[in-house]
């Protein structure tokens, strides 16, 4: 029900507005379709001029991903026999076999369990600070938000030299706990702010009446507050993960057997003389669609969780 | 953030009212529920502050160990300010700053300016435009590379078919002239959907009675957009352009892995030459030097910027 409005675009404007955006949407995406697009190319494909936008879809690019491949002699091809897998005939097509997995699973994993580690604990110790920012009478409190803010202004490098040094002292160096507990406080800057935010939108009055009817401080917190907040929460649980399962630069440094994430490694996956490229892509593929369902998921609190709560919607 | 409603009342209802019932204090619990965030802060980002302050006044190398350490004073920060090299890492810093707001903003306002006529379904691909800046920018920027190769690449051969020149005559991560713009294209592709996001929150909070009196006192729309529409939305892009400001600066995933800083030092940004310095040549001192010149400078514009920023906002 609107009433007309002397303000509202005609229908050539929107008409014209729409095709324009679209446009560039179409564009902007291009690169990451091909990402996917390029995952499923064989390597001729992927390298051929022009650029092929219709080919036979191959999975070779995922079982390059996935495995470390030896190249067989004519006398160990006839010894192995026939392929018994798809994947073993895939293989088999450029006279190699399968010599083991390679180490994107681990990899992966490591994203996994770094990336929900550090979420985990960045939203646990988040949302109690800012219950506390946001209810109690803190001495400095303006003071100490600011200082939690200012903690991710740090180029991620200058970060790293004290880190490395503190780490490789205390054996935390290329652990999962110390990557999970640098993330956790790298992310607690944000996890602080936005569900400060969150909870101060949550009215007081109904804590009040929760303590006059009996109940603690810490039930009326967790019984009454924490069930409002549950969806600002969540979501700013999605944006620790995405920082978390995105970063590099630390994972790079800090990182390089056990606990290395995806990102450092999948620049690294190398075929015959540079880059294979479908297998990168199929990598990349793999990695960044989660991402792309968690932004779907989380657009009603996009601009909240990339501004740290600046902007409200 | 002004004191809201509620946060007036909560201030004027007694504060000990949980203690009157039992349990503990207030008091207590706000100390159990603060303390944890502020001790990891403290020894994940404060007390290695501290250290690199320390560190930067000697000549402490991470790579010899056992060579004794010396206290220098301030030459580490001597020679880096009067290093020729470290300026020119700042030059190009500045010209990748400058261009990637530049083109951030443009767009980026255009774009929100669009989305805001309303049309059908202008939800769906506000979605999907954002996709690029939620991604890995290190994983992305690799996969640039493969964009950018001569020939092969896609965005050679777009280009190429668009200006009618041969995709294998130019390289834009090969070229000393056509690097600093290949950083500059990326970045503008993956964070214009941060400005426009932020923008589009500006514009849709302007409220449409104003619009309302400027039509019915005949103000041109070209009018009403400078004086209604582009003042309302300043704040807005300002507070964008800080955001940009300062994750650029620190850029380093992104361009890492799309040049490498090459070729030579040509996209060499601060963060990328600080890697070279700390990690490559372990010059562990005079690399704290620089992490302190530079933590100074982001917070030095950053406080002036906000400034600014504030006294927009009061108008």
């Amino acid at each position: 029900m609107s009433s007309y409005s002397i303000t509202e675009p005609s229908k050539r404007q929107k008409w014209f507005a729409g095709s324009l955006v679209i446009f560039y949407a179409v564009v902007t995406l291009m690169p990451l379709l091909w990402i996917i697009a390029t995952g499923f190319k064989s390597p001729s494909d992927a390298i051929a001029y022009p650029p092929k936008v219709l080919f036979q879809p191959t999975l070779e690019g995922y079982v390059n991903l996935f495995t470390t491949r030896t190249r067989a002699t004519p006398e160990m091809l006839v010894q192995a026999g026939e392929p018994k897998t798809w994947y073993d005939r895939i293989v088999r097509q450029y006279d190699m076999v399968i010599a083991g997995p390679s180490r994107y699973g681990e990899r992966f994993m490591n994203s996994v369990i770094i990336g929900f580690g550090s979420t985990f604990f960045a939203i646990v110790l988040g949302t109690a600070a800012a219950y506390a920012f946001s209810r109690f009478r803190i001495p400095l409190k303006d003071d100490l938000l600011f200082f939690i803010l200012s903690t991710r202004m740090m180029p991620p490098i200058a970060v790293a030299i004290p880190i490395f040094l503190m780490f490789r002292q205390l054996g935390l160096s290329d652990t999962h706990l110390g990557m999970i507990l640098l993330y956790t406080a790298i992310n607690l800057s944000l996890s602080v702010w936005l569900i400060h935010g969150f909870i101060n939108e949550i009215p007081v009055e109904y804590e009040e009446a929760a303590l006059i009817d009996g109940y603690t401080r810490f039930q009326a917190f967790y019984k009454v507050v924490l069930p409002q907040a549950t969806t600002g929460i969540a979501s700013t649980a999605i944006f620790c993960l995405i920082f978390a399962w995105n970063e590099y630069a630390l994972a790079a440094l800090l990182t390089s057997g056990t606990a290395q994430t995806a990102p450092p490694f999948i620049p690294t996956i190398i075929g015959n003389g540079g880059q294979d490229w479908p297998a990168v892509a199929a990598g990349a593929t793999i990695f960044l669609v989660p991402v792309m369902v968690f932004t779907i998921l989380l657009r009603k609190n996009l601009l909240r969780g990339i501004t740290f709560g600046a902007v409200r919607k | 953030m002004s004191p809201t409603q509620f946060e007036r009342a909560a201030k004027a209802t007694p504060p000990m009212l949980a203690q009157k019932i039992r349990g503990l204090s207030d008091r207590a619990i706000a100390w159990i529920f603060v303390a944890p965030t502020i001790f990891l802060l403290l020894a994940i980002n404060i007390f290695p502050l501290i250290w690199t302050i320390r560190l930067s006044f000697t000549n402490f190398r991470v790579n010899r160990p056992n060579a004794d350490v010396q206290f220098v004073g301030l030459e580490n920060y001597r020679r880096i300010l009067s290093d020729a090299d470290i300026w020119l890492t700042m030059q190009t810093t500045a010209h990748f700053l400058i261009w990637t707001i530049f083109l951030q903003v443009l767009i980026g306002f255009s774009l929100a300016y669009l989305i805001n006529k309303k049309f059908r379904g202008n939800d769906l691909w506000t979605t999907i435009i954002v996709f690029p800046m939620m991604l890995s920018p290190a994983v992305v920027g690799n996969f640039w590379t493969f964009l950018y190769q001569p020939q092969i690449g896609l965005f050679n051969y777009v280009v190429g078919f668009l200006t009618h020149t041969d995709p294998s005559s130019f390289s834009m991560i090969g070229d000393v002239n056509l690097a600093p713009w290949a950083i500059v294209i990326v970045d503008t592709w993956m964070w214009t959907p941060f400005v426009m996001l932020i923008c589009l929150a500006g514009l849709r909070s302007i409220p449409s009675s104003i619009y309302e009196a400027a039509e019915c006192d005949r103000a041109s729309k070209w009018r009403q957009f400078w004086t209604i529409t582009l003042p309302m939305v300043l704040p807005f892009l300002m507070l964008a352009v800080l955001f940009r400001g300062i994750e650029n600066f620190k850029m380093f995933d992104l361009v890492v892995q799309l040049t490498g800083g090459g070729p030579g030092s040509i996209t060499e940004l601060t963060s990328i030459n600080l890697k070279r310095e700390a990690f490559e040549k372990w010059r562990t001192g005079y690399s704290s030097a620089y992490a302190v010149i530079l933590f100074v400078t982001v917070f030095g514009l950053a406080s002036i910027y906000v400034k600014a920023l504030n006294k927009v906002k009061e108008r």
